[in-house]
């Protein structure tokens, strides 16, 4: 630029050439390299994931299920009056991820969560007798989750999550 | 390169000097590999960035072999791998090799490592080299991650799948990221197929960065076990043959260790887990990552919480690229650093401490174990290196390289001798 400032009568105009050239290549290898960044992003058939259904009916008191969903785990644990009421004494102070029971359930009786640790992406175990019914622990790095999926020790920073879904009968839910 | 070093490049070969006016690539090779001075005292500690050049080389080779029979879906990979295993003429040779290839490159680069936190080779005026290391360093653990998910075993899923979870610790945007990794909700099918396109893309890179840092050695020179300066040509000796020949005898020697692990015990470093095929819907009971992960992944665990414990596990390796700018003594060796010398056994102890802890349940005594360690690899690096430097007192340094070796370079002969004289 010193070169042209040196000689030309009017320097700002070859200044202004060599910006608008930068930027203009500039834009254009964000643009082309745009696709090239967006084509890892998950695709339309990912995306279609969909939709699941789920009869409850064969799954008894005390017992889980696990189904997929979106190729993941989601938990469905029939209740037990001995977990219910584990997960509605406890202090909602006391947990790191407060919240509550009423409002991770949609019946008291059936917990659906995804069972997907939301530390690093483990799928925790069922534990009995864990803060005071059926809990989860996390083999991976040791995160346990209470009666209600919530965290109550270790590295995961959140309550296990519950997906949207809705009861169709009494004994039937979609997720998604 | 030339220039600097001895006499100009000359050949009798006609076409070698025609070619050299045009290319001047038969100097360029002849500077690097033959005539180039290299302080006379080197010890076998020197001798690993010859293994290293020799351990990228085998990778490379028996990955683009093994890439003939591999298919990167997830339908077929795991049984492609068994094909590999029994079907293919030697398969099962090339795979072990490749497989045990990754644990003695990572042994050979720790030590490697080492070698230069000992001798102070990060130091001025190596700080360029030492961070190309470094970057060669992360690529490597890029590199061997991608490369086990491709056989879609337990433990290359449910490893994976932590990883890569890594990045949805980001505030904001971090679910993002690891859905933009994944090509979908978790790992599956585009990941494997990704994963397998950067695994072989990743040690070319490598190897272009190889390249950058022995250009980056060839302008200070070698460090040397005295850390000090060369300061002519009796301190040197040319590289052929003399080192050649020793780092030849090395590699002879690593190779020995290698074939012993690969035909006497192939799957000592591994994971039964992983000949089990990957399901997204079970976590094995003890995932552990590869042994030379383990470190960083008991700093991970060691900090009870997500971001935390992912920022402190980054700020781990980050350390070590500052590591020029954390030592502010200007000694370079260990040899004549008294207290640091103590400092650096712990540092080591501490860092296998910390695999140990790393491959343990994280229960019991290992949890504050860890956290020990993982404080004290910090305070290490950021406290006891910045802090000795400016109250430790150094043993005097001998006069020379040349001066040492004739007077019979222990360390205490090193600075005893020159006064006798
Ligand atoms: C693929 C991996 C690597 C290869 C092939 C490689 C190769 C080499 C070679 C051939 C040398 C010269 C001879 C020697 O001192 O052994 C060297 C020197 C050196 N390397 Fe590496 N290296 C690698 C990785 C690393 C890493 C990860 C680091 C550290 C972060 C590192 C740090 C150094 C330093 C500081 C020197 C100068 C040492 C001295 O002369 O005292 N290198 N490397
Ligand atoms: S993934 Fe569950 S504790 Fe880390």
């Amino acid at each position: 630029m010193s070169a042209a400032n040196a000689h030309s009568e009017n320097p700002t105009r070859r200044d202004f050439i060599y910006v608008a050239t930068t930027a203009f290549g500039a834009v254009g290898a964000a643009m082309a390299a745009w696709p090239l960044i967006a084509q890892m992003a998950p695709d339309r058939s990912a995306l279609a994931s969909g939709t699941t259904e789920v009869d409850l009916s064969k799954v008894a008191e005390g017992q889980s299920i696990t189904v997929t969903w979106r190729g993941k785990p989601v938990f469905i644990r029939h209740r037990t009056a001995t977990d219910i009421a584990a997960a509605r004494s406890v202090e909602l102070s006391k947990l790191p991820d407060p919240q509550d029971d009423a409002a991770r359930t949609q019946k008291p009786e059936w917990l659906v969560v995804v069972g997907v640790c939301t530390h690093l992406g483990c799928i925790p175990n069922t534990q009995a007798n864990y803060y005071g019914g059926s809990g989860w622990f996390c083999p991976c790095h040791g995160s346990q989750y209470d009666t209600s999926a919530r965290i109550r020790q270790g590295p995961a920073p959140r309550n296990l999550d519950v997906p949207a879904y809705a009861f169709l009968s009494d004994t039937k839910i979609r997720i998604g | 390169m030339s220039g600097s070093h001895g006499q100009p490049f000359h050949s009798d070969n006609r076409f070698v000097m025609w070619l050299e006016r045009r290319l001047p690539i038969i100097s360029f090779v002849n500077d690097t590999l033959t005539t180039f001075p290299t302080p006379k005292n080197l010890n076998y500690w020197w001798a690993f960035g010859g293994i290293l050049a020799f351990c990228l080389a085998v990778q490379i080779i028996t990955g683009i072999v093994l890439a003939m029979h591999y298919a990167p879906n997830t339908l077929v990979a795991f049984d492609s791998v068994e094909h590999i295993m029994r079907d293919v003429n030697g398969g099962w040779l090339l795979r072990y090799v490749h497989m045990n290839g990754a644990s003695m490159f990572f042994l050979a680069v720790y030590i490697h490592m080492f070698r230069g936190l000992y001798y102070g080779s990060y130091k001025e005026p190596r700080e360029v080299l030492w961070i190309l290391g470094c970057i060669i360093y992360v690529l490597m653990m890029a590199t061997a991650f991608m490369g086990y998910l491709l056989p879609w075993g337990q433990m290359s899923f449910w490893g994976a799948t932590v990883i890569t979870n890594l990045f949805s610790a980001i505030p904001v945007v971090g679910t993002d990221v690891a859905q933009w990794l994944w090509g979908g909700y978790s790992v599956d099918n585009p990941t494997l197929n990704r994963f397998f396109s950067l695994h072989y893309l990743l040690p070319f890179a490598i190897a272009a960065v190889v390249v950058l840092h022995v250009w980056a050695l060839h302008v200070p020179g070698n460090n040397n076990p005295l850390g000090i300066d060369v300061k002519g040509p009796q301190d040197t000796v040319p590289f052929h043959p003399y080192y050649t020949v020793k780092d030849m005898l090395a590699i002879v020697v690593f190779m020995i260790l290698f074939a012993a692990i690969v035909f006497y015990a192939p799957n000592l470093l591994g994971e039964a887990a992983n000949y089990t095929p990957a399901d997204p819907l079970v976590t094995p009971a003890h995932i552990v990552p590869e042994w030379y992960f383990l470190p960083f992944y008991a700093i991970l665990r060691a900090i009870p919480s997500k971001l935390g414990g992912v920022l402190m596990m980054g700020a781990a390796v980050l350390s070590l690229f500052l590591l020029p700018w954390l030592d502010t003594s200007s000694v370079r060796s260990g040899r004549f650093r008294p207290i640091f010398k103590q400092f650096f056994v712990l540092f080591v102890i501490n860092a296998v401490i910390l695999g140990v802890v790393g491959s343990q349940l994280p229960e019991g005594i290992w949890v504050p174990l860890g956290r020990i360690c993982t404080a004290y690899y910090f305070i290490h690096l950021w406290i006891i290196l910045p802090v000795l430097g400016l109250i430790e007192k150094p043993l005097p340094l001998p006069e020379s390289i040349s001066k040492a070796v004739l007077s019979g370079a222990s360390p205490k002969g090193a600075n005893a001798a020159p006064e006798k004289r």
